[in-house]
């Protein structure tokens, strides 16, 4: 089976001006299906950068990267628009579900750009708020509902396309401590359960505490990339 | 996405801006409420016009007397007196003309017993009911013999009927008295109502034209001479011959200028309906630019919408959608917001066409087509105004948009 992501050389650079930055600067990184990574690492060391690469929101300058065994560094707009839809799920810091809209709907919006069928659509919707939890807040609003709640909403609809890769910034970061805990248990299960293949970014070792396996960037680079064999549960 | 579905979104992010969609629509209702009244108006006037030239007679054409220069000073049309009978009857003995009557009036009263009324004698040919399709509604019309013996005798517009005779009896046989001279009434003409210029066409009393001027005026020239062409196609023709004829009788020579003018009635509308077209082209000129106005109206809200939603559209982007979906999603609420608003104008129209229809008594109606193009322009205008702003928002970055604070 495919590596779910394999990159190598990864390099990222903007331009600010006439100075450029360089976010990344040549990582290597292969994950299999099935694990649990944290990504660590202090401020302004290109976790973010690096996760909006393998989700494929942007470029990189250099390098080459295969998700599940296709090469996807230099697709058009669309097309990683279309990967990102049926391969790939994001859960963010700030949720961001849809004001005024209900979970239900908010579950359901992958799908609404995969060209599932209405029916369907609500079947799997339904489906998943159960599997987080949260199967009687279906109806509910995002202002009805505590962060926590939402950001078990935001993680359904980042499964509902049974993607092949969880990538999650910092998604315990707007939490208070039980409401981390009760996400990271979430993504856990997720996990052992589903074999689901997750990837998160956070800045602290009580979160990545749940994952398998703890990267550390440093400056654009990994430095440090190590099994977590004292895992919370 | 499929269509129903891009649109029933649209419609529920219009419905969820409801005061603010209200108000963006007004622009379009406005332009399309007052593109419709426009043309009910220009129809309606149009209309009424052509009605009221064809109640005037069918391939009517006059002859009035022309301006004078013989002082030096031009009066205006009508101040020469230079019309006789017998250009009349020698109008009548040319090709394409049907009949011809001279038209000799004057105002004054008119007594019958008791009662008096000031009305506009006509003295006119036995051809003049022919020539203006005016039917009789009792007795008969005077004829040849009337006119070659001056008869006394005289036919009356309902108008004149219901003042003289206010009791109901027939007037027909009774006597009513001319500037001092006694007529008797032979028949009564049937009612035709109000001219397009607001006159009321059945106050009149007729009586044979050389009654008029041998007895009552003395004058030896007419007003105005009526020509009825043999058919549509010879109105022009016989305007012609008319005129070259006069100019002949009249001893006209090229410097000189006419001393009658020759119209028909096709000219005369002609006239009026290139007045109003122009009247309509500006009120439609206007109509479009508020159109116009509705649409940038449109726009500014849909650029508002668009940032106020950006993280909307990077987490949509996100989750699968492709520029073209984030495109057609903007695009269709402005469709949809400028599509209702069309339909409301159409309705507003509707409500102000039956008001200036309830006012000017005009015919007005909005010709379907017109419905129809309205709400197509609207729509048109939402695809336009809202183009700008949905590929704003297709073109977002991903990245930043969900950034967006
Ligand atoms: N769009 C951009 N334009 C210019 N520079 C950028 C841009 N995005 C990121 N950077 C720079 O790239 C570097 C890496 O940023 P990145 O957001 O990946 O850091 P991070 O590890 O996620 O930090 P944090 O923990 O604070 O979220 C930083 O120096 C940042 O300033
Ligand atoms: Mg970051």
């Amino acid at each position: 089976m495919a590596a779910v992501v394999e990159v190598t050389g990864l390099r990222k650079e903007y331009a600010m001006g006439s100075d450029r930055v360089y976010a990344l600067r040549g990582v290597d990184l292969t994950v299999q299906p099935g694990e649990f990574v944290a990504v660590m690492g202090p401020s302004g060391s290109g976790k973010s950068t690096f996760m909006h690469l393998i989700g494929l929101l942007d470029t990189p300058t250099e390098g080459t990267y295969r998700l599940e065994g296709q090469e996807v560094s230099h697709l058009s707009t669309d097309t990683r628009a279309d990967i990102r839809g049926r391969r790939l799920g994001f859960v963010f810091q700030a949720y961001n579900l849809l004001p005024r809209t209900s979970a239900l709907e908010n579950v359901e919006l992958p799908m609404v750009y995969a060209g599932v069928s209405e029916a369907e659509r609500r079947r799997l919707a339904l489906e998943k708020l159960a599997l987080v939890g949260v199967p009687q807040l279906a109806a509910h609003h995002p202002n009805q509902m505590s962060g926590g709640q939402q950001q078990r909403v935001a993680i359904a609809r980042a499964l509902v396309n049974d993607p092949g890769l969880i990538l999650a910034d910092e998604p315990t970061g707007a939490l208070d401590t039980k409401s981390s805990q009760d996400v990271m248990r979430l993504f856990a299960r997720l996990n052992d359960e589903q074999g689901m293949t997750i990837m998160l970014v956070t800045h602290e070792p009580d979160v990545a505490a749940y994952a398998r396996r703890i990267v550390t960037f440093r400056d654009g680079v990994i430095i440090g990339d190590a099994m977590n064999d004292r895992r919370a549960a | 996405m499929n269509l129903a579905a891009t649109l029933r979104l649209a419609l529920a992010a219009l419905i969820r801006n409801k005061t603010r969609s209200m108000l963006t629509m007004l622009g379009i209702v406005i332009g399309v409420a007052a593109v419709l009244v426009t043309v009910a108006i220009g129809v309606g006037a149009r209309t009424s016009v052509q009605q009221s030239i064809n109640s005037l007679g069918s391939n009517l054409i006059v002859v009035q007397p022309g301006s004078v220069t013989m002082t030096g000073a031009r009066s205006g049309l009508g101040g020469a007196s230079t019309l006789t009978p017998d250009d009349g009857l020698a109008i009548a003995k040319l090709p394409g003309v049907a009949a011809v009557s001279p038209v000799a009036s004057f105002r004054t009263q008119a007594v019958a017993g008791d009662n008096n009324w000031q009305t506009s004698v006509n003295g006119v040919a036995p051809t003049y009911t022919f020539i203006r399709s005016w039917p009789l509604a009792a007795g008969r019309f005077f004829n040849e013999n009337d006119v070659a013996s001056a008869a006394k005798v005289a036919v009356l517009g309902q108008t004149v009927v219901s003042q003289l005779f206010p009791n109901g009896d027939s007037p027909i046989g009774q006597t009513i008295i001319v500037k001092g001279a006694p007529f008797t009434v032979i028949g009564t003409l049937q009612a035709l109502g109000q001219s397009g210029l607001g006159q009321d066409q059945d106050d009149t009393v007729l009586i044979p034209y050389t009654s008029a001027m041998q007895r009552l005026t003395g004058l030896t020239t007419v007003n105005v001479l009526m020509i009825s062409a043999a058919s549509a196609d010879e109105i022009d023709p016989v305007t012609a011959r008319v005129t070259a004829l006069l100019e002949q009788r009249h001893r006209i020579v090229p410097p000189q200028t006419d001393d009658f003018a020759v119209r028909n009635l096709q000219a005369i509308a002609q006239t009026a309906s290139q007045t109003g077209t122009i009247m309509e082209l500006l009120l439609a000129g206007v109509a479009a630019v508020s159109l116009i106005v509705g649409g940038i109206g449109i726009m500014n809200i849909m650029l508002v919408s668009v940032t106020e939603r950006t993280r909307e559209i990077g987490l949509r982007m996100a989750v699968g959608a492709r520029g073209a979906s984030i495109l057609r999603q903007f695009l269709a609420e402005s469709v949809v917001l400028a599509t209702i608003g069309g339909v409301i104008g159409v309705a507003a129209g509707g409500i102000g066409t039956l008001a200036v229809a309830a006012l000017t008594h005009w015919p007005t109606t909005i010709p379907f087509e017109w419905i129809l193009a309205s709400v197509g322009f609207s729509a048109m205008v939402g695809i336009f105004f809202g183009y700008y702003p949905a590929r704003q928002a297709a073109q977002l970055n991903p990245i930043e948009a969900l950034r967006f604070e």
